[in-house]
Formats: structure tokens, C-alpha cells, sequence
């Protein structure tokens, strides 16, 4: 068989020229270019066209860390969890064709999800690109709607310069996911390397201007307000203004809701904090959005799961935005006040512009509606006397037991949103969930990605049973790299959160919801990884202490309530005052 | 409501920023009534005309969605009255229908057509204009046997007295790296 290799002409150039420019093939380039940027770690999967760059990893080996995954997919959710508990992009191998598209829908997850990681996909030789050649995808073109940004490199020179241009635009402005693709003589060729981190681009602007005039009128509005609430989402732990948000907070009086993805941005357990937004958040925070007068929304993008019913959303209030992507303002929800920038930026400056407040009467109203939620869902969900286990008496018991201080993972459903109502935060950047996009199997290679990042971390995964074997595979990650991740299965046999749906607003049909398990301890063992089975609530603790005191990895199958229903809830079409505590 | 707007993107030279635009637009359900592309005054820069229909609310997003691509420079939407405009339309007319009607000197003087070419059997005519006035001409042109009618997407100049070259220079300054953004950076 011919190989591409035979089909490039390699350039006898030395090894080392003048100036202290290096010669060396694209793969080189590629790999030492990461180094620059501070990588020591990537998640990928090999094959034919990125074999040259894998080829040269074993050189960098003292440097670079390659975890092998078991599926490009899970290669792609561990990056993205490695950048949202590091901060720093996490970076993703695949090759062409399949390799490629296997990560779509991590990328698109990324993206809707603000994250920044850089892909590299291979592509075939540049001469047989549009030949329909073997495992030939134009990544480029699919990948196009979910990436911030992409390119495809085929001259090995263009390798230093477009990788420096990848990290500025995944990190910089409203972060993302960035794509790279390299055709497979690209990584062959000689390069003269030298590398310059790239800190401006002509066509983007990320350092925006801080508009103080906006600021400032803001700044009147809230020292004016009788009944304002403040929204916090992503951005405010993007832009790392945690110390500024609880300053304000505090300074101002104000109470704080927190986003879906938001959490761990505040205090869970602070006076100020009211509990999180949206769908399946807390009572509170989302009836009480339709009596503020004022709303200050920091780095959030007012998602139709936060804001239900657009048209009955907030119309009472006045509305400040802070979000650094322009094309979010105005563009669910109409605001009064725009700005564009940074929240760390803006808070830093608003902080002494405003007033010390405190709104006694008004925090008293969240009270009220915590205790009523408090009474009708949050006792019998964490405190319940007989019957099955539930959902949220488990990730209450994690909680407890752990301190607010594990890193929390969850997979999605009705698992991710107890994970998200009952785990108490302690620390900013603990909490990695898939928002925007929902993507079940995302959790156990989220988890994964998490725990190579922090090693010493007590990480934990909520998955449920359905999502846990979308991506079941990625057990082998774990066993190859003894992984020390605590998996937890709220296993009810079912798609919960579908069936919640079907159970609610589809007569009952439950059409193609219930599933037939394998013995998930079995499957577990079969990796070497400690395992369990609960049904029993008296085994319930000290089963959780026993796998969270455990080294190595660990996985619980817990058998919860078979059709337990996620509340509170604001139906699809309601109001957010509209929220039910029951059905 | 809906109404008709131009939209001018100023663009780096990156294969395949047609295709994001076209993505912001074909998720929105936007159809593009016409589109140029050419390389504008600033030497690097391409400029695409853009017409479409739409609502004001949603031409204001998906010009922010555009403004974002990493690729655009500068997006600018503008209603008819704030742009001077032209399109361009070639005809091919038979020579016989065009003489037998002996309107020849009447349509090239009212329209301010130009004759580009004569042969035996066709009369290529070119006319500049707005949508409307070419529309008229093809009116009048089609008794006396159309064989081919081109035309152009629009190209457009606006009123404002703010050139591009300005915003570069304002989006320069913002984004030269400041102390603490390369801190932020690194």
C-alpha cells in the first residue's frame, strides 16, 4: 500500500539554522507550538491522516500528556471539563473523516456552553482534498455553525502562526470552541519554526471599551431600585469577577439568582443568594423575576429555559445587561441598559459607584417562597422517611459529606438538575454541566477530562442510567489511566426526565422510555473499578462514604425512585411567575 | 414589518466567510434578495452587499451575529434612504423586433441605456438603476423580444461621513494589547 508519506517530497534543510530558527516537520511545529501555549495535556484519538503528529508525541513526552478515550466524542467532553475547572483551553486530537465527526457534537457543546477548547483535526493530503479521498469530511463546512472560529492549514509554514491565532480567539472575549484542521503532508513537511503568541487581530475585538457612561446610568437605576435582583450566569465565573459579584451583593444589598451554568459563582449558602433560575431552579427567584423593578443580568444570555414565556417575562422591570458578546443583548429580551463589556470590568467600576443598601422586605418575600418550597419539594426530595430512594437525598448526602468542596459533574436530565438544586457550593469553578446544548453522555468523559485536570480533587459524576451508556465506553479511560473518578448512577430504569414529560404532557404515553439495564456493578468490575450496588435507603451513607474514602475509582449504582418527577417546574409556554411546586 | 435593507460587511479575505453569513441567515429564515462581493477601498478588505427583507428587529440581530464572526470587520445596515445605490441589468434584444418597433433612439435616450453592442440579429443594451427603473425598461424591451436579461446584485455607498478607515483605526486602538489584557492573556 502507498503511503502519503512517499507522496510528499520532503526539503532537505539541517536540522538547525542561523538565528536560532529550528527546522522541523509541521507535526513538530504543531506539538511545540502547544508547549508554547502552555499545554500539557491532550484528550484524542488517533487514525491514519494525524499519525504523523502522533508519531512525534513520544519525543514531547516529558511535556505532553495524551489521554487515549475510548470515542472522539468523549475526547472532546474531557477537554471541554479540563477548561471549565482549569480555566485554560483544553485541547482535542482527531483525525479526518469520522475522527472529525465523531467531535461535532462536543464542539457544538463547547460552543453553546462559552467554553474554550482548541480541536485539531487531521485532514487527508492536501492534493487529494475535494477527491472524496478516504475518510475525507470537510470538517471545515461542518464544523463551521458550532466553532467560534476555523481554518484549515495546509502548508506546514502557516502551522505556529494559526495555532497562536487559535488560543487568542478561543480564550479572548465571549470564550469558545476553535477548529483546526491539518492536512496530513502539512504535518510532514519542514517548517522554520518559530513561535509568537498572537495578541491581536485585525477583524476582532475582544478588549472592548469600558463603556462608563452605561455604567454609570446603571449605577443610578440601582441606587434608585426598591425591588432589585440580580442574575449571575456564566460569565461572571468566565471573567473570574466571583469577589466582585459578592462585593456589589453585598455592598448593595441585592439578591442573587444564579443561572443554570452560573452556580458556584456565589455562595450557595450566602444570605444574599435566592437559589438558581430557570425551568426546574428555585421558587423564589422565579416567581419574585416578575415582581423586580430592576434586573441586573451579569453574563448571562437569557435562555428560553431561564426565561420561559418571553412574553410574560420580567415586563414589570427595568433591565441593565452586562455581557461582553454584543449579539446577546437584545436578543431575547429587550434591555434599557447595555453593556457591552467585561463583568469583571464593569463591576470593578460600578462597585463605588453605588449606594450601601439593604432590602429587608423585599429578601423577606425570597423567604417566604423558599419556605413554602422548603415544605412542599426540598423536605420530602432530601429528607424522605420510606419509600425508594430519591434523587435528591443523594446529592444532599454528597453535599453534606463532601462539604460543598467535590468537584461536581452531572450527565443531563432530571440527574443534573437534583445535582444542580441540591448540592451547596462552596467554591467558584466546581461544577461542569451541559447547558445550552443538554448533551446526555456528556458526564462520565466530562468527569474524566475533570479529574486528570485535578488529580487529587474529590470529583464525583451524577449520571443517570441512560446517559451513563451513551458514553459507557469511556470506562476504559478510566481504567488505562486509573482515573480515581466517583461515578454515582441515580438509576430509575428510565429517560427520567423524558418520562416526567410523557407522565406531564403526553397522557401518560410512555413511549420508548424505559429501559432494560445491564448489571452496571458487573460492567464495572469488567474495568476494575470498585463497585456497588444501593437499593436500600440504610445503606445509602455509608455506601457514599465508603466510595468517596475509596482511591482509586469507584462507581455507585444507586436504584432510586423509579418515576420520580423533577419540580419545581415552569412548564414549556408559562410564565416564570407561573412556576408549579407540584402537579 | 417587514421592509428591504442593505447590508455592508466589511471583510477580512478568509475562504468561507460567505458560507458563516449565509448560516446566520439561513437559521434565521432570512432570504438574500442580492449580493456583491468585490475588494473595497482598503486594500485587503472585501466588501459584500447584502439586500434582504426582513424587520428592523431582526436585520439588528443578525448584523450583531454577522459583526461577530471573527473574520468581519465592520457591519453596517442601512435603510434605502441612508445609501446611494445602483444595479446593473444587460439585455439582449433581437435586432429586428428592436428596429421594426423603431423605439431604439426613444428607449436608449429615456432610460439612459447604453449601447454596447450591434449585430444583425442582436442589440445588447446596458442600463444602470434601481430595481424599479430596470424593471421598466424590461417592461417596455419584452414585446419586441427579449433573448437574455442579467442582472446585478446591488452595490452600494452610504451618506455617512465616517469611512471605514476610521473604524479600523478606533478598533486598532481599542485592541493593541493593553498591560493588563496581556496579563489576562498570559
Amino acid at each position: 500500500m502507498k503511503t502519503d508519506k512517499e507522496e510528499v517530497t520532503e526539503k532537505e534543510l539541517p536540522r538547525v539554522q542561523v538565528n536560532g530558527i529550528e527546522c522541523i516537520t509541521g507535526a513538530d511545529a504543531l506539538l511545540r507550538s502547544l508547549i508554547e501555549e502552555g499545554v500539557d495535556t491532550i484528550f484524542g484519538y488517533p487514525g491514519g491522516a494525524i499519525m504523523p503528529t502522533y508519531d512525534k508525541l513520544i519525543d514531547y513526552e516529558d511535556k505532553l500528556t495524551h489521554i487515549l478515550t475510548r470515542h472522539e466524542q468523549g475526547a472532546a467532553h474531557a477537554a471541554q471539563a479540563y477548561a471549565m475547572v482549569t480555566g485554560r483551553p483544553g485541547i482535542c486530537f482527531a483525525t479526518s473523516g469520522p475522527g472529525a465527526t465523531n467531535l461535532v457534537t462536543g464542539i457544538a457543546n463547547a460552543f453553546l456552553d462559552s467554553i474554550p477548547v482548541v480541536f485539531i483535526t487531521a485532514q487527508v493530503t492536501s492534493t487529494l482534498i475535494g477527491s472524496d479521498a478516504f475518510q475525507e469530511t470537510d470538517i471545515i463546512g461542518v464544523s463551521m455553525p458550532v466553532t467560534k472560529w476555523n481554518c484549515q492549514v495546509k502548508k506546514s509554514q502557516d502551522i505556529p502562526e494559526t495555532i497562536a491565532k487559535a488560543f487568542y480567539i478561543a480564550k479572548s472575549g465571549r470564550p469558545g470552541p476553535v477548529l483546526v484542521d491539518i492536512t496530513k503532508d502539512a504535518q510532514i513537511e519542514k517548517v522554520n519554526f518559530k513561535y509568537r503568541k498572537c495578541d491581536y487581530i485585525r477583524s476582532y475585538n475582544p478588549h472592548i471599551p469600558l463603556h462608563t457612561k452605561a455604567i454609570e446610568s446603571a449605577a443610578i437605576m440601582i441606587n434608585h431600585a426598591e425591588r432589585p435582583l440580580i442574575l449571575a450566569g456564566h460569565g461572571v465565573l468566565i471573567s473570574g469577577a466571583e469577589k466582585e459579584l459578592q462585593a456589589f451583593a453585598e455592598k448593595t444589598g441585592i439578591p442573587v439568582a444564579s443561572t443554570l451554568l452560573g452556580l458556584s459563582a456565589f455562595p450557595s449558602a450566602h444570605r444574599l443568594y435566592t437559589g438558581m433560575l430557570g425551568m426546574h431552579g428555585n421558587y423564589g427567584p422565579n416567581v419574585l423575576t416578575n415582581q423586580a423593578d430592576l434586573i441586573i443580568a451579569i453574563g448571562m444570555r437569557f435562555d428560553d429555559r431561564v426565561t420561559g414565556n418571553l412574553k410574560k417575562y420580567a415586563k414589570q422591570a427595568t433591565i441593565i445587561h452586562i455581557e461582553i458578546d454584543e449579539a446577546e443583548i437584545n436578543k431575547n429580551v429587550s434591555v434599557d441598559v447595555e453593556i457591552n463589556n467585561d463583568a469583571k470590568e464593569v463591576l470593578s467600576y460600578l462597585i463605588p459607584l453605588v449606594k450601601e443598601k439593604s432590602y429587608e422586605k423585599w429578601i423577606r418575600e425570597f423567604r417566604i417562597c423558599d419556605k413554602a418550597e422548603y415544605e412542599k419539594v426540598i423536605i420530602p426530595e432530601t429528607k424522605p422517611e420510606k419509600g425508594e430512594i430519591r434523587m435528591g437525598e443523594v446529592v444532599n448526602l454528597v453535599s453534606e459529606l463532601t462539604r460543598g468542596d467535590a468537584i461536581i459533574i452531572t450527565d443531563v436530565g432530571q440527574n443534573q438538575m437534583y445535582a444542580a438544586r441540591y448540592y451547596k457550593f462552596t467554591q467558584p469553578n466546581c461544577w461542569v454541566t451541559s447547558g445550552g446544548m443538554g448533551t446526555m453522555g456528556f458526564g462520565l468523559p466530562a468527569g474524566i477530562g475533570a479529574q486528570i485536570a485535578l488529580p487529587k480533587k474529590t470529583v464525583v459524576a451524577f449520571l443517570g442510567d441512560g446517559g451513563f451508556q451513551m458514553t459507557v465506553q469511556e470506562l476504559g479511560t478510566i481504567l488505562q489511566y486509573k482515573v480515581p473518578l466517583k461515578i454515582i448512577i441515580l438509576n430509575n430504569n428510565y429517560l427520567g426526565m423524558v418520562r416526567q414529560w410523557q407522565e406531564m404532557f403526553h397522557d401518560k404515553n410512555y413511549a420508548s422510555t424505559e429501559l432494560v439495564n445491564p448489571d452496571f456493578v458487573m460492567i464495572a468490575k469488567a474495568y476494575g473499578i470498585a463497585s456497588r450496588n444501593i437499593t436500600k435507603r440504610d445503606d445509602l451513607k455509608d455506601s457514599l462514604i465508603e466510595m468517596l474514602e475509596s482511591e482509586g475509582p469507584y462507581l455507585l449504582d444507586i436504584t432510586v425512585e423509579k418515576q420520580g418527577n423533577v419540580f419545581p417546574m415552569v412548564e414549556p409556554g408559562s410564565s416564570v411567575s407561573e412556576i408549579r411546586l407540584s402537579y | 414589518m417587514k421592509q428591504e435593507f442593505t447590508i455592508s460587511l466589511f471583510t477580512e479575505d478568509h475562504i468561507g466567510i460567505l458560507n458563516q453569513i449565509t448560516i446566520i441567515l439561513t437559521r434565521r429564515q432570512i432570504n438574500i434578495e442580492s449580493i456583491t462581493a468585490s475588494e473595497s477601498a482598503v486594500k485587503g478588505v472585501f466588501l459584500l452587499t447584502l439586500v434582504v427583507k426582513t424587520t428592523n428587529e431582526m436585520v439588528q440581530k443578525v448584523a450583531r451575529q454577522m459583526e461577530k464572526l471573527v473574520d468581519v470587520l465592520k457591519v453596517f445596515v442601512h435603510s434605502s434612504e441612508h445609501i446611494i445605490y445602483q444595479e446593473l441589468a444587460l439585455f439582449k434584444v433581437t435586432t429586428k423586433g428592436l428596429m421594426s418597433g423603431n423605439i431604439i433612439d426613444h428607449v436608449v435616450r429615456a432610460h439612459n441605456a447604453r449601447i454596447l453592442e450591434v449585430s444583425p440579429e442582436y442589440i445588447v443594451l446596458e442600463k444602470t438603476g434601481h430595481k424599479t427603473e430596470i424593471n421598466e425598461l424590461l417592461a417596455q424591451l419584452e414585446p419586441f423580444g427579449v433573448l437574455q436579461f442579467a442582472r446585478s446584485g446591488r452595490v452600494a455607498i452610504t451618506k455617512q461621513v465616517k469611512e471605514l478607515n476610521s473604524y479600523l483605526k478606533e478598533m486598532d486602538e481599542a485592541n493593541r494589547v493593553r498591560p493588563e489584557t496581556q496579563q489576562i492573556l498570559n
